[in-house]
C-alpha cells in the first residue's frame, strides 16, 4: 500500500477518535449553513421593506435586475454569510493538524515512525492530506446544504443564483482547498512548538483574521467582495501556500523533529 | 554487521558521542553500557539513521548510514527508549500500521505471531492506553520485530519494568539471540548485560573498553580464590606469602582471599600446602567479581583521568 495512504488512514483512525475533532468536522459545517438559513428564514417575508438602508450603497447598485429591495437584501445577506462560510476550510484543518502533531509529541510516537522506511515528504504529505481532505469535503457538503436551503427559503431563483455565481464557486472550489493547505501547514508549524493541542489551535486560528477583516470591512462598506477580490485572494493564497509548505518542509526533518521539537 | 569508524555527534558544544569505533558481529548480543547521558540513545539514533553524524561514519548490515539511510531503516528494528505507542488505537492496529509501513507480506499473520509469542493476543483489540508498562513494552517489542529484521536495536528494554516483566523480556531477548539475530542492547542493568551479552562495551561519550564479561572481570581484577578456614593463624599466612605462585593475600575474618595467575594449576599446590600446615579448610571457592565491580572500577578510572 502507498505510504502516504497508510499515514492518512493512521491519522484518521487516531484523530477522529477525538470528540473535539469530530465535532468540528461534523457540526461546524452544519452550524455555518444552518445559522444564515435561520436568519434568512426570519427575514423571508420582508418584501420591499427598508432593509436596503442596512447594506452598503455599492451593493444596492449592483444588485441583479428584477429583484425587489427585500430580495436584494437577501442576496446581500447570502453573500455576507458566504464570507463567514469561508472560515470552514481554515478552522477545520487547524483542529485536525493540531491534534495530530501534538498527539504524536505527547505519545512520543514520532521516533518509531521516523525510524520506519518512510520519507519525510511522505509523512508530511500524509499529514497534510489527512487534514485537508476532511476540511474541504466538510466545506463542500456545508455549501451544498446552504445552497439547497437558500433555494427552498427564497422565492426568487435569482437569490440562489447569486450564491452559485462564478465568484463563490471559485471561492469554494479553489480558494477553499488553498486555504485549507495554508491553515494545515501553519498549524503544523505552530504545533511543533507547543505541547497543548488547544494552545496550538488557538494560536493557529490567527489565519482567520484576514477573513474576518474582509467580513467586517464589507459590513462597514470599506471593502466590497467581488470576483476580482476573490481572484486576488487566490493569487495571494498560492504564494502563501508555497511559502508555508516550504517552511514546513524545513521544519519537518527527522533530526529537527527528534532533537528540537519539545 | 555493525561497524563504526570514529563516529561523532556534537550537540552545540556538547559532544554526545566522541570518535566511537567498534564492530558488532553477526548473531551477537552486544551490550552497550553507560551511565545516564553517556550517549547511548544518541548512538542508537545515529545507527538507525534518525540523526546524522557530525563526523565519522558507520555501516549497518554493510550499508552506509550517510548514503543508504532508507535501506538501513528497512533492515533494522528499533525499540525506542519510550514505547511511543498510539495510545488510543488497539494493540493490533498499532502493529498493523507498522507492518504496512515496513511492507510486511503477511500483515495479519505477523501480528498474530508476535502478539501470541508475547502473550498479549487476547488483548489485541484493547487500546494501548489500557496496557500496563510491561504490556506496552511487549507491544513495542512486537512492533520492532514485525518485519523480521536481522539487526535489532533495543534501548533499555527492561528499565521501568518490574522484575517479573523484566524477566519475560529478557527471556524473549534470549529467544531472539537463538534465532540468530544481531542485537545491540543499551542498558544500565549490569546483571542483564552479564547474562545476555556475548560482548560488552563500556561507554561514556567515548568507548572505554569492549570485551566479553568474563574477560573484563579477569583483566581488571585478576582471578581470586577464597579459602574459608576455621582459624587463620599468623604463621599460616607467613608461609603462604613465601610461595611464588601467590601474587597477593588478603585476610577477611577467617577467610583468605588469594590472587593467583593460573588457579587451575596453582590452586591444588596452595591447598596441599595449607593442609600440610595443619589448616582446617571449611570451604574453597572462586571469587567472582560482579560486572558492577567492573563497571564502577572503569568509570572511576575514567573520571580520574
Ligand atoms: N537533542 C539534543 N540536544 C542537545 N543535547 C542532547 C540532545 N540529545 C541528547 N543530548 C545530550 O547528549 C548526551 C547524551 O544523551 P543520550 O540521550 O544519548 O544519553 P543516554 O546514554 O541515552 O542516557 P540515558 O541513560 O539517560 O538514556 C547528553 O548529555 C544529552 O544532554
Ligand atoms: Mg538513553
Amino acid at each position: 500500500m502507498n505510504k502516504i495512504l497508510i499515514i492518512i488512514r493512521k491519522e484518521w483512525s487516531e484523530v477522529f477518535l477525538n470528540r473535539m475533532v469530530l465535532m468540528t468536522v461534523i457540526f461546524m459545517p452544519l452550524l455555518f449553513s444552518a445559522l444564515p438559513l435561520i436568519i434568512l428564514f426570519s427575514t423571508r417575508n420582508t418584501g420591499s421593506a427598508d432593509y436596503t438602508s442596512d447594506m452598503p450603497a455599492q451593493f444596492a447598485q449592483i444588485c441583479p435586475e428584477g429583484l425587489s429591495g427585500g430580495e436584494c437584501f437577501q442576496v446581500y445577506m447570502v453573500n455576507q454569510f458566504m464570507i463567514l462560510f469561508m472560515m470552514l476550510p481554515l478552522i477545520i484543518p487547524v483542529n485536525i493538524a493540531a491534534y495530530s502533531i501534538v498527539g504524536e509529541k505527547t505519545q512520543r510516537s514520532l521516533e518509531p515512525l521516523l525510524a520506519s522506511p518512510i520519507t519525510t515528504a511522505e509523512l508530511l504529505i500524509g499529514k497534510n492530506l489527512a487534514a485537508v481532505i476532511p476540511a474541504v469535503l466538510a466545506t463542500w457538503v456545508g455549501f451544498l446544504i446552504y445552497a439547497i436551503g437558500v433555494r427552498i427559503l427564497t422565492s426568487n431563483p435569482l437569490v440562489v443564483g447569486a450564491l452559485l455565481d462564478s465568484m463563490w464557486l471559485l471561492a469554494i472550489f479553489i480558494a477553499g482547498p488553498l486555504m485549507a493547505v495554508l491553515s494545515v501547514n501553519f498549524s503544523l508549524m505552530v504545533s511543533s512548538r507547543v505541547n497543548d493541542p488547544r494552545v496550538a489551535e488557538q494560536l493557529s486560528t490567527v489565519v482567520i483574521v484576514p477573513l474576518l477583516a474582509l467580513f467586517f470591512g464589507q459590513i462597514a462598506g470599506l471593502i466590497f467582495v467581488n470576483k476580482t477580490i476573490i481572484l486576488i485572494m487566490i493569487a495571494v493564497l498560492l504564494i502563501l501556500d508555497a511559502g508555508a509548505v516550504y517552511l514546513c518542509i524545513q521544519f519537518f526533518q527527522r533530526e529537527t523533529i527528534l532533537t528540537r521539537w519539545k | 554487521m555493525i561497524i563504526t569508524e570514529n563516529l561523532t555527534k556534537k550537540f552545540a558544544e556538547n559532544i554526545a558521542v566522541n570518535r566511537l569505533t567498534l564492530e558488532v558481529k553477526k548473531g551477537e548480543v552486544f551490550g552497550f553500557l553507560g551511565p545516564n547521558g553517556a550517549g547511548k540513545t544518541t548512538t542508537v539514533r545515529l545507527l538507525t539513521c534518525l540523526i546524522s553524524p557530525t563526523s565519522g561514519n558507520a555501516y549497518v548490515n554493510g550499508l552506509n548510514i550517510k548514503t543508504q539511510a532508507h535501506q538501513i531503516r528497512q533492515n533494522v528494528g528499533i525499540l525506542t527508549e519510550t514505547p511511543g505507542l498510539y495510545e488510543n488505537l488497539s494493540a493490533a492496529r498499532n502493529l498493523e500500521i507498522f507492518a504496512q509501513l515496513y511492507e510486511v507480506k503477511d500483515v495479519k499473520g505477523q501480528i498474530e505471531r508476535y502478539l501470541r509469542m508475547l502473550g498479549i493476543w487476547d488483548q489485541r483489540e484493547d487500546p494501548a492506553a489500557t496496557f500496563s508498562k510491561g504490556m506496552k513494552q511487549k507491544l513495542a517489542l512486537a512492533r520492532a520485530l514485525i518485519h523480521e529484521p536481522k539487526i535489532v536495536f533495543l534501548d533499555e528494554p527492561t528499565s521501568a519494568l518490574d522484575p517479573e516483566a523484566a524477566h519475560l523480556v529478557r527471556e524473549f531477548i534470549t529467544e531472539l539471540r537463538q534465532e540468530g539475530r544481531t542485537i545491540f542492547l543499551c542498558t544500565h542493568n549490569l546483571d542483564e548485560a552479564d547474562r545476555l551479552c556475548n560482548r560488552i562495551a563500556l561507554f561514556k561519550s567515548q568507548l572505554l573498553t569492549t570485551d566479553t564479561p568474563a574477560n573484563l572481570r579477569e583483566t581488571l581484577f585478576g582471578r581470586k580464590v577464597v579459602v574459608h578456614l576455621r582459624e587463620v593463624t599468623p604463621n599460616l599466612v607467613q608461609s603462604l606469602q613465601t610461595m611464588a605462585e601467590i601474587k597477593n593475600i588478603k585476610i577477611v575474618d577467617n577467610k583468605l582471599v588469594i590472587t593467583l595467575d593460573n588457579p587451575e594449576k596453582t590452586n591444588p599446590i596452595v591447598i596441599r600446602t595449607l593442609v600440610n600446615l595443619g589448616a582446617d579448610i571449611q570451604f574453597v571457592g572462586e571469587l567472582r567479581h560482579s560486572l558492577e565491580d567492573v563497571y564502577m572500577q572503569l568509570m572511576n578510572q575514567h573520571s580520574s583521568t
